[in-house]
Order: structure tokens, then C-alpha cells, then sequence
């Protein structure tokens, strides 16, 4: 029981602490403008990292699954300039229908 | 001052709304987080205390999966840790749109989630601050709310993944990715390959957590001379 509250107690503080470096570190100043271009960058680097880990990452390994499929579908649809709301939906149908087709 | 105060509420009340969405899928999870949890032993008290102090999804589900299977503490806060390290990066790129103080900033930075963050990106490495705290408000409530959910009612089956749900995040996140690189330049198009190739080659080396991490480093190419 100890266990569990210790790792409570650390994960929230850890947690709290990464979540305040950054604005701590990077904010209220000027600064210089490469650094600024490496801010600027990380955005699409989350987000491309995100989507890979999210749709392919599967408890360690890479996955082709029903998840896979519903982002291959809104990736579809928004490449053919589909509003966000309607290639995400699109993605949770298709994810969720298709174990009871195949 | 006063529509300046008035287009922040505006823009919280904005977030909020976006954020809806995004909490009822959060709530569906906090309800299988509390079952979860529930069925590990971990009482009442501690999982709702959890997700009220905490507030992390990936975090807490991390903790309870690597106690769950037997693993350490320092196992356990290794693996939250190294999934919450994203919001350092994170904190980094909204840093310049917080307001106040290193004090301030640092609490409006508990605010960052993933989604929030990502909601509130507006092109060209700019974030709008109020629309990313509004969006928070709602996920944290469904957290908290589908947590004591789940905890109290532990046969309830809520799982996300079974409903199709949990694809909604990378598909928000696709999207996104294809609005920076229609509006970004070949820069850009480089750092978006380059992560995503990092993150997929690291997915079955590293731990949770490390792959996204890792993929950052691709935005460093920011520091080379503006050649495109």
C-alpha cells in the first residue's frame, strides 16, 4: 500500500515538474532566432512522432491493425480536404467496424 | 483591457467547448482506469486521489500496469516519467504565448495535455494560451468524474480501445500534422519525415515514451541556416 503512495506522491510531482520546465525555460524572454525555429519545429515533430506511436506502437512493437485502417481512412479523407470532425469520425467508425467484417 | 479580458474568456469559453469531444473519450478511459485500478487492490481512495493530483492518463495507466505486473516503484515512476516527458518539449513550443512570471507560467503549464496542446496550435510555431487552459477544464472534470466512476462501480465494462475510440487521437493528430505541412516549408516536410521515422525505428527498442521523446530531436535541424 506504501508502494502505491509513493509512486503516487513521485509520478505527481514528477509529472508536475516536466510540465513546468518548459515554460520556465522558454518563456518571458526573447530568444534567439534559431532557438525560436526549434521551437517552432518541435510542433510537427510531436505531432508526426504522436501519430506514429498512437496508430503503429502496440505494447513494444510495430502493429498493423483496425487502428492502422481508421487512420488510413482519415488520411483519405483529409487528403481530400475533408473537415477534421468528419476524417476523425470517419477513423472511429472504421476502427470499430472492422473486427465484425473481417 | 477590458477586450483584451473579454477575448481571453472567449477564448477559454472556446476551448472549453472544444474540448468537450475529446472529454468524453478522456471519461470513457478514467472509467476503465478506475476498474483497472479497482481490480488491482488499490482500494478507493488512492486511484481517485490519483487522478486528482496527477491528472495524466498515460502516466497513471503506466503506474498502475508496471505495479499491476508485479514491477517496483522506481519501475513504476521510471515508465510515468518517461511517458510524460513529451511535455517538456511541449512546454517548450507554448512557452512564448504564457503569461506572468517563471511562477505563473509554471502553473499555467499544468494546464499542457496532449490534446489541449495540440488544439490550440495556430500555425507557425503559435499556440492561443486561453484556448488550451479552456480545453483542459473539461478533460480534467471527466478525468476525475470517470475515475470515481470506475472505482466505485468496478463491473462496468468501459473499454476505449473494444469502442474504437482511442484511434481518435492519432487521427486529431494526423490531421494537424497535414495543417503544418501545407502551411510549414520544406523544413517542415524534413522534420515531419525524420520524427516520424525516429519514432516508428524506436518503437520496438526503446521504452514507452522514448520514441516520441527521441523525434524531437528533428526539430533541431531548425538550427541550421534558412536554406528553403
Amino acid at each position: 500500500m506504501s508502494t502505491l503512495w509513493a509512486a503516487i506522491v513521485a509520478v505527481t510531482l514528477a509529472s508536475a515538474a516536466i510540465k513546468a520546465a518548459g515554460p520556465i525555460l522558454a518563456g518571458g524572454r526573447e530568444l534567439p532566432p534559431r532557438v525560436n525555429t526549434v521551437l517552432v519545429l518541435l510542433t510537427p515533430a510531436l505531432l508526426a512522432a504522436l501519430v506514429v506511436t498512437e496508430t503503429f506502437g502496440e505494447d513494444g512493437h510495430l502493429a498493423l491493425d483496425e487502428k492502422a485502417l481508421g487512420v488510413g481512412v482519415a488520411a483519405v479523407a483529409l487528403a481530400l480536404r475533408a473537415p477534421v470532425l468528419l476524417a476523425v469520425v470517419l477513423a472511429a467508425l472504421v476502427t470499430a467496424l472492422a473486427p465484425l467484417l473481417g | 483591457m477590458r477586450n483584451d479580458a473579454g477575448r481571453a474568456s472567449e477564448g477559454y469559453l472556446a476551448g472549453m467547448r472544444a474540448g468537450l469531444p475529446f472529454a468524453l473519450v478522456v471519461g470513457v478511459v478514467a472509467i476503465s482506469f478506475g476498474v483497472l485500478a479497482r481490480s488491482l487492490g488499490w482500494g478507493i481512495l488512492a486511484p481517485i486521489v490519483f487522478s486528482v493530483i496527477t491528472f495524466s492518463v498515460t502516466a497513471q495507466f503506466a503506474v498502475a500496469t508496471v505495479l499491476g505486473a508485479g514491477g517496483g516503484v522506481f519501475a513504476a515512476i521510471a515508465a510515468a516519467v518517461l511517458l510524460n516527458a513529451r511535455f517538456l518539449p511541449m512546454g517548450m513550443a507554448v512557452a512564448p504565448f504564457l503569461k506572468g512570471g517563471p511562477l505563473r507560467r509554471a502553473l499555467e503549464g499544468q494546464t499542457i495535455l496532449t490534446t489541449s496542446w495540440a488544439l490550440a496550435i495556430r500555425g507557425g510555431g503559435h499556440f492561443d494560451r486561453a484556448f488550451m487552459i479552456g480545453a483542459t477544464v473539461p478533460q480534467y472534470v471527466a478525468w476525475t468524474v470517470g475515475t470515481v466512476v470506475g472505482v466505485l462501480a468496478n463491473d462496468i465494462v468501459a473499454d476505449a480501445e473494444t469502442l474504437g475510440l482511442d484511434v481518435i487521437f492519432p487521427a486529431f493528430f494526423l490531421a494537424l500534422v497535414m495543417r503544418e505541412l501545407r502551411s510549414g516549408g520544406k523544413r517542415t516536410i524534413a522534420v515531419t519525415v525524420i520524427a516520424a521515422a525516429v519514432a516508428a525505428a524506436l518503437v520496438p527498442i526503446g521504452p514507452p515514451g522514448v520514441p516520441v521523446l527521441a523525434a524531437c530531436g528533428a526539430a533541431l535541424l531548425g538550427l541550421k541556416d534558412r536554406s528553403s
